[in-house]
């Protein structure tokens, strides 16, 4: 297998008094897309908050492109090309397209960095709304800016909460595309997703978690070939 | 007729010369609030500063050459040293309480208040500094038949500038989109890789720079004064509530409006244009609570209230044994103690109720009052008017103090509890500020700023002995009243409506009816404590009405514990013996006292009692 870029051992996390992750561990490899798929409630955001570090770790160990950033402030996290995109979106309702994907922007070294021109060919949609405030845009496109905003960041692998959540199956197959794309482009991607069909249709590997822990680990494509395992782990 | 329509004409221009120099000041503090969420007190603080630095630097300059540049440049020094100074204050202290809730945080700055405040006193003396006239700027231009000063022109084009500016900035710059990305989601501007702490220092010299620009600004027209900040901060606070908090453009709506009501309002009613003010900004809050520019708050991820009086629980034995204890030695002290104890603890006894009823609404219905004062002042002017105009005899004139304390906060609790968090904190020191106000304004009745004289108590009351049992009586009875309400089922009420207004609705709780009965019962037990004062000291004056006093009351429930509910009598106590011990040993009294409330933020967050609770669950083993 390629490169680990992302890995993740005995995560825990929680909230005040209430623990949701009880040992989270997971990889990601360079390049590759990968689902963490779960019921509601199941701590699949949590995993993501707690890597990116909007929740604070209590346990474990997080290791990112070779450094331990467990316990660093997400801002540093950001900076080291681990990109975020949350599961209610969170653009700057109040500033334009244009403005949203200023905020993002972050240098690359070395390659070819996302510009807005290359981000409006990926998400053709927003090309034409350039300027106009985020709060004017529908769900799906505040979606999409979502995304782009992220990759203004030029982030090795980006961490994708929900993407396909309350999207139209027109929106759902652009945003499909756009993981791919990603992929295409070398960037890591771990979604976590309740879509089956989303997520089979862009992920290599998929972990499937419950109760804040890790049940099943695999491929994709075997778990898409086989219902009774299907059904076993997600209960579908 | 032409006359007249010139006069009306300059009216207007000086409105707007005073709109242009408050917005000035309020959008560095309705900037600052945008992106930090925090409501400085201290930026009055700064402006005040901007005077002080500028009446230095300025003359000096002028010394050179006396060159308008030279002018406009010693006043942007000024504007960059303040703005230095509020860098400084960002890194040491509000860097710490991004998170806790805005009660600490208004508290914190306000610390920041008393600190300047002594350090303006020792830097600069007691004696206010007229500043030099503006070079090229010093004649008066006629406006049909009038004179009108030219700086006052400048100033009116001063606002306008700064706003052009501030808009250019905040839309044409990488720093601009990324504050104003932060004022609506500054977790989300951290996760893409912006150092929010780095955004804040520099939002904080912004708004400290706008602020010392605004005093700079100043100095031709009024002297350098240690009064200035309290009285700016205020004014500057109702433009951004009006304005609606963290809208710039709200700020300059806000201020075109305040001033030409200032300007116009002194020809109908010289004596109150700040309640005329203070009247528009709660008629604003009414139609449109979140100002006029402003939205709705997310307080998503943000804890707008201290922890509170969960469940209240009834005096274990040994508890009951420590209360006698404590009545009866309240009771024997003027057996044993001298006539200045027997004054101190009938003090105490006083602040005890006062500090009870502040927690009532704090701690039991999340109520935060910051002009609690208010309705403890209002009492003792009920009582100290009766006695000193009327001829009334004492009793019936403590009887009138609770009534009237109460009737405010009827009147003024009406508008109040249809806020919430800082809106409402606002509301509550504006209507503070109104009542302050009028019994400063309102020479012939209240004897303004020097009060009134000859409170004293009837015969059999005189000595301090009888009156400290009058006290005692009169407090206890108070307090144990409050705390019957606690623990009645409106007490419960108050506290479900407190945790969450809308589940507290669902169950059929009329929550705003309970607010407003729980301000009103707390205004009236206040302003029987301000009554009961009066009479003790024998005079009334208008700091019983004051912002600082307001502050003590918060800092004797945050000392107590407002988690609690007797730890507001202890933090009196506390608090008022310590004043009153050090005090006298010092003459930087405020900045001792501002360091303490800082601290006691930021180590203390819970109150002694908190702490104390802290410390025994650490040491029998038990959970965090």
């Amino acid at each position: 297998m390629a490169e680990t870029v992302l890995e993740v051992e005995g995560l825990r996390a929680g909230y005040g008094p209430a623990e949701i992750l009880f040992g989270v561990s997971l990889r990601l490899a360079r390049g590759e897309v990968a689902a963490l798929m779960g019921r509601n409630g199941a701590g699949k955001s949590t995993t993501l908050k707690a890597i990116m570090g909007l929740v604070p770790p209590r346990a474990g160990r997080v290791r990112f492109a070779g450094r331990d950033i467990a316990g660093l402030a997400a801002f540093r996290i950001a900076r080291l090309g681990l990109g975020y995109v949350p599961e209610d979106r969170r653009i700057f309702t109040d500033l334009t397209v244009a403005e949203n994907l200023e905020v993002g922007r972050r240098s690359a070294e070395g390659r070819d960095p996302w510009t807005p021109e290359r981000l409006f060919e990926v998400f053709p949609n927003l090309a034409s709304m350039r300027h106009r405030r985020a709060a004017a845009m529908s769900g799906g496109e505040q979606q999409m800016l979502a995304i782009a905003r992220t990759l203004m960041g030029n982030p090795e692998a980006v961490l994708l909460d929900e993407p396909s959540e309350g999207l139209a199956p027109v929106i759902l197959e652009l945003m499909a595309e756009a993981v791919l794309r990603m992929k295409r482009e070398g960037i890591a991607v771990l979604l976590s997703e309740q879509n089956f069909d989303f997520a089979a249709a862009v992920a290599d590997r998929a972990y499937v978690i419950e109760r804040g822990e890790i049940r099943y680990e695999g491929s994709m494509a075997a778990l898409d070939a086989d219902p009774a395992l299907r059904a076993q782990q997600l209960a579908l | 007729m032409s006359v007249e329509f010139s006069f009306l004409l300059v009216q207007a221009l000086s409105g707007l010369a005073s709109a242009s120099s408050l917005f000035i000041i309020a959008s560095g503090l309705t900037l600052v609030f945008g992106v930090t969420r925090i409501v400085n007190f201290a930026h009055g603080s700064f402006y005040m500063l901007g005077a002080y630095v500028a009446v230095s630097i300025v003359p000096w300059l002028l010394q050179i050459e006396r060159s308008p540049t030279l002018f406009f440049v010693g006043v942007l020094i000024s504007a960059c040293v303040v703005g230095v100074l509020g860098v400084v204050m960002e890194i040491l202290l509000l860097r710490r309480i991004y998170k806790v809730p805005e009660l600490f945080q208004l508290l914190a700055t306000f610390g920041v208040v008393l600190m300047v405040q002594d350090a303006v006193l020792y830097f600069w003396g007691p004696l206010d500094i007229a500043g030099p006239r503006a070079p090229g700027l010093r004649h008066g231009v006629m406006i049909l038949d009038q004179r009108f000063p030219a700086y006052e022109l400048f100033l009116i084009a001063a606002g306008p500038v700064v706003l052009g500016l501030l808009w250019l900035l905040m839309h044409k710059t990488r720093f601009g989109i990324l504050l104003r990305a932060a004022t609506r989601d500054r977790d989300m501007v951290g996760a893409l890789g912006v150092n929010q702490a780095l955004l804040f220092t520099g939002t904080l010299f912004l708004g400290a720079f706008l602020a010392g620009l605004g005093g700079a600004l100043q100095i031709p027209r009024v002297s350098a004064s240690a009064q200035m900040d309290l009285s700016i901060i205020t004014e500057a606070f109702v433009v951004t509530v009006i304005g609606g908090m963290g809208s710039i453009g709200g700020a300059f709506l806000a201020a075109l409006l305040i001033g030409q009501l200032q300007a116009f309002g002194v020809l109908i009613f010289p004596k109150i244009t700040l309640v005329l003010v203070f009247l528009l900004m709660a008629l604003v809050l009414v139609v449109k609570p979140w100002g006029l520019l402003g939205r709705p708050e997310s307080t998503a991820g943000h804890t707008a209230l201290p922890e509170g009086i969960m469940q209240p629980r009834g005096f274990a034995a040994a508890e009951k044994l420590l209360l006698l204890l404590a009545v009866l030695a309240a009771a024997s002290v003027p057996i044993f103690g001298d006539t200045y104890t027997i004054k101190v603890a009938t003090e105490v006894l006083i602040f005890a109720l006062a500090a009870f009823s502040l927690n009532f609404l704090v701690g039991n219905g999340g109520i935060v009052s910051f002009g609690h004062a208010a309705y403890f002042g209002l009492g003792a002017y009920a009582s100290g008017l009766l006695v000193t105009k009327l001829g009334m005899p004492m009793e019936p004139a403590l009887i009138a103090a609770p009534l009237a304390g109460g009737f405010f906060a009827a009147l003024f609790g009406f508008f109040i509890v249809r806020l919430q968090g800082i809106y409402l904190a606002m509301l509550t020191l504006a209507f503070a500020q109104i009542a302050y106000a009028v019994c400063f304004q309102w020479v012939e009745v209240t004897g303004g700023d020097n009060g009134i004289v000859g409170v004293w108590p009837s015969t059999w009351a005189a000595s301090r002995s009888a009156y400290h049992y009058i006290v005692l009586v009169a407090a206890m009875a108070g307090i144990l009243a409050l705390r019957h309400v606690i623990y009645a089922p409106f007490g419960a009420s108050l506290r479900a409506a407190r945790d969450s207004a809308q589940r507290a609705e669902a169950i059929g709780i009329d929550v705003r009816t309970h607010r407003w009965l729980g301000f009103t019962i707390a205004g009236a037990a206040a302003g029987l404590a301000g009554g009961l004062y009066a009479f003790s000291k024998g005079s009334i004056d208008p700091t019983l009405l004051g912002i600082p006093l307001s502050v003590d009351f918060l800092a004797m429930i945050l000392l107590g514990g407002m988690q609690t509910v007797m730890g507001p009598v202890l933090g009196a106590a506390a608090f008022h013996s310590i004043k009153d011990i050090f005090m006298p040993l010092t003459d930087h009294w405020r900045f001792l006292l501002g360091a303490s409330i800082i601290a006691l933020v930021l180590i203390f967050p819970r109150g002694l009692g908190g702490a104390y609770a802290a410390l025994r669950a650490r040491f029998s083993g038990g959970a965090p």
